[in-house]
C-alpha cells in the first residue's frame, strides 16, 4: 500500500508543529501538510484528536498520533533508517528527560521571568536563568544535544532556538545571553543553520512581530 | 550482583511515582536495593543523582542515574528485554499506549489531587473535572483495546497499567477521605474491572500499603493544604510520615 502522511499543524509561527516538520524532513518521509486555522479548527481536526483538540496530530495511513513529543518517538520507531533518538537507552532516557524539561518546567518558568511584574521579575529571572543551567551544561560543548548532528533533543529544544530570542526582543527581558550561556548561543546558531532547520523555521522579526500583535494587550498594560 | 550492574532505587514508601517503578522493576524480575528517602531532610545523594527536580524516584544503574517515573520505566524495558514488556511491539499502539499514559498523568492525576487539596465550591469543580476525565479515559480504553479483553497479571502489566495502578490503586482510601467515589464500576465499567483486575496482582499487592495508611496519607495531604499554617505542618510531616515507613513491607521485598 502507498504510504499515506499526513501532518495536521499550525500556521507558521507554531513551534510545536515545526518539531513534526523537522523530524519528517530529517527522516526523508514524504508528507503533505495540512495547515490548521486554530480559531477555527476542523472538523478532522477534531475528530482525529478529540481529546485535546490541538496540533500538531500526523496521521499515517489514516491513523492519527497527537501530541508533539510522542509523534517524534512514532516518527523514530516506524522509519528506523534515519533514527532521531539516540540507540544506548541511557542515551535515550537523557533525550527523553531534557525534553520533558523543556516542555515542563523551563518554558513555564521562562514565561514567568518575562511576564512578571517589576518587583517579581528579578526572583522569576534568577529562577529561569537557574534552569537554563542545567541546560547549558547538559549540551557542554556538544555541537548539538544529538551529538555531531540534529536529534530528538535538538528538535524538541527548538523553543529555545527560536521563541527565546522573540520573547527577548518582545518583552525586553534578557535571560539567554552569550556571556550566562555561551554553549546554548552557540547551539542556537549551528540548530537555525542547518538546512532542514532553516526551512521550517520563521524568521526572527516576523515572529517578534507576530508575538508583538498577539501581546498588544499584554504590553499596553505594562 | 556485580558493581556495575547494580540497581538502586532511591525512593518514598507513600510515592506513587516510585511505585511504578517498583512494579516495573518487579515484573521484570531485576534484583535491587531500595534506598528510603527523608523527602523533608534530602540526602545529599539525592540532590547530586536529581539536581534538577530534587525529586524521587530516582534509578541508579551501572553509577548512572535516570529520573522521571516514565523516562525511568521506558529505560527499564529499552535496557532489560528478557522479562514481559512494558509497552508493546507495535509503533502505533507504543504511541496510543504513550498518549494515555501521559493523559493519565497530566488530565487525571493532576485534578485528583487537586480534589484532595481543595473544599467547597472549587472542590466541587475538581469532582466533575475528574469524571470528565475519567469518561473521556474509559472510551480512550474502549479504543485501545478494540473489543478484546485486556487480561492484566504480572506477566503482561505495561506503563499504562502500572501508571493507572499508581493512581488508582489508593482508590478504597481516596474514596473514604475524599467521600466520592472515583472508581465506579456502573459509570466506568471498564475502568473498574481493570482497576480491580490490577490489584490482584501480586506484586502489586505486595507493594501497595495497607489501606488504613493510605487513608492517614490522603488526610495528610488534605489537612496540609487547607491549613493555614504550612510552616508548622511541614515539621510534622516529617516525624508523622516517617514514622509510618515502609514496615508494611515483609522483609524479603525491601
Amino acid at each position: 500500500m502507498a504510504e499515506e502522511v499526513k501532518l495536521f499543524g499550525g500556521m507558521w509561527a507554531s513551534l510545536y508543529s515545526r518539531r513534526i516538520e523537522i523530524a519528517l524532513k530529517m527522516t526523508g518521509v514524504q508528507f503533505e501538510f495540512i495547515e490548521e486555522d486554530l480559531q477555527n479548527k476542523s472538523p478532522l481536526l477534531l475528530q482525529y484528536n478529540s481529546i485535546h483538540k490541538k496540533v500538531p496530530v500526523l496521521l499515517h495511513n489514516g491513523m492519527p498520533i497527537a501530541e508533539s513529543l510522542i509523534i517524534l518517538e512514532y516518527i523514530n520507531e516506524t522509519w528506523p533508517d534515519n533514527p532521531i533518538l539516540p540507540r544506548d537507552p541511557y542515551d535515550r532516557a537523557m533525550a527523553r528527560f531534557w525534553a520533558r524539561f523543556i516542555d515542563e518546567k523551563l518554558i513555564w518558568v521562562s514565561w514567568d521571568a518575562y511576564r512578571s511584574k517589576e518587583e517579581d521579575q528579578g526572583k522569576a529571572i534568577e529562577e529561569a536563568c537557574k534552569q537554563l543551567k542545567a541546560l547549558e551544561n547538559e549540551l557542554k560543548e556538544k555541537e548539538f544535544f544529538g551529538g555531531d548532528t540534529v536529534g530528538y533533543l535538538d528538535i524538541a529544544a527548538i523553543m529555545v532556538a527560536s521563541w527565546f530570542g522573540v520573547m527577548q526582543e518582545v518583552m525586553k527581558v534578557e535571560l539567554l545571553t552569550e556571556e550566562n550561556f555561551p554553549n546554548l548561543c552557540q547551539w542556537v546558531e549551528k540548530f537555525v543553520d542547518c538546512p532542514i532547520v532553516k526551512e521550517c523555521l520563521p524568521h526572527k522579526e516576523k515572529m517578534v512581530e507576530f508575538i508583538r500583535v498577539l501581546l498588544k494587550d499584554f504590553l499596553a498594560s505594562r | 550482583m556485580a558493581e556495575e550492574n547494580k540497581v538502586k532505587l532511591h525512593g518514598m514508601w507513600a510515592s506513587p511515582y516510585v511505585q511504578r517503578v517498583e512494579i516495573a522493576l518487579k515484573i521484570k524480575g531485576i534484583p535491587y536495593e531500595y534506598v528510603e528517602e527523608d523527602l523533608v531532610n534530602k540526602s545529599q545523594l539525592l540532590l547530586q543523582y536529581n539536581p534538577v527536580h530534587k525529586k524521587v524516584p530516582v534509578l541508579i544503574h551501572n553509577g548512572k542515574s535516570i529520573c522521571e517515573s516514565l523516562v525511568i520505566l521506558e529505560y527499564i524495558d529499552e535496557t532489560w528485554k528478557n522479562g514481559p514488556p512494558l509497552l508493546p511491539q507495535d509503533p502505533y499502539k507504543r504511541a496510543k499506549v504513550r498518549f494515555w499514559t501521559s493523559f493519565v498523568e497530566k488530565e487525571l492525576l493532576e485534578n485528583v489531587l487537586l480534589v484532595v487539596r481543595s473544599e467547597g465550591e472549587a472542590q466541587e469543580k475538581a469532582i466533575k473535572v475528574v469524571f470528565e476525565k475519567l469518561k473521556l479515559l474509559e472510551e480512550g480504553l474502549k479504543d485501545l483495546f478494540q473489543g478484546e479483553t485486556h487480561h492484566i497479571d504480572g506477566e503482561n502489566m505495561g506503563i499504562l497499567d502500572i501508571f493507572l495502578c499508581s493512581l488508582f490503586g489508593a482508590h478504597k482510601a481516596q474514596e473514604e477521605v475524599l467521600g466520592v467515589k472515583f472508581i465506579d464500576p456502573e459509570k466506568f465499567p471498564l475502568l473498574s474491572s481493570w482497576v480491580t483486575a490490577f490489584t490482584e496482582v501480586a506484586v502489586v499487592k505486595a507493594l501497595q500499603p495497607p489501606h488504613e495508611k493510605l487513608v492517614v496519607v490522603y488526610q495528610f495531604l488534605r489537612q496540609k493544604a487547607l491549613q493555614p499554617s504550612a510552616a508548622e505542618v511541614e515539621v510534622k510531616e516529617g516525624v508523622y510520615v516517617r514514622s509510618l515507613s515502609r514496615s508494611h513491607l515483609p522483609d524479603t521485598l525491601i
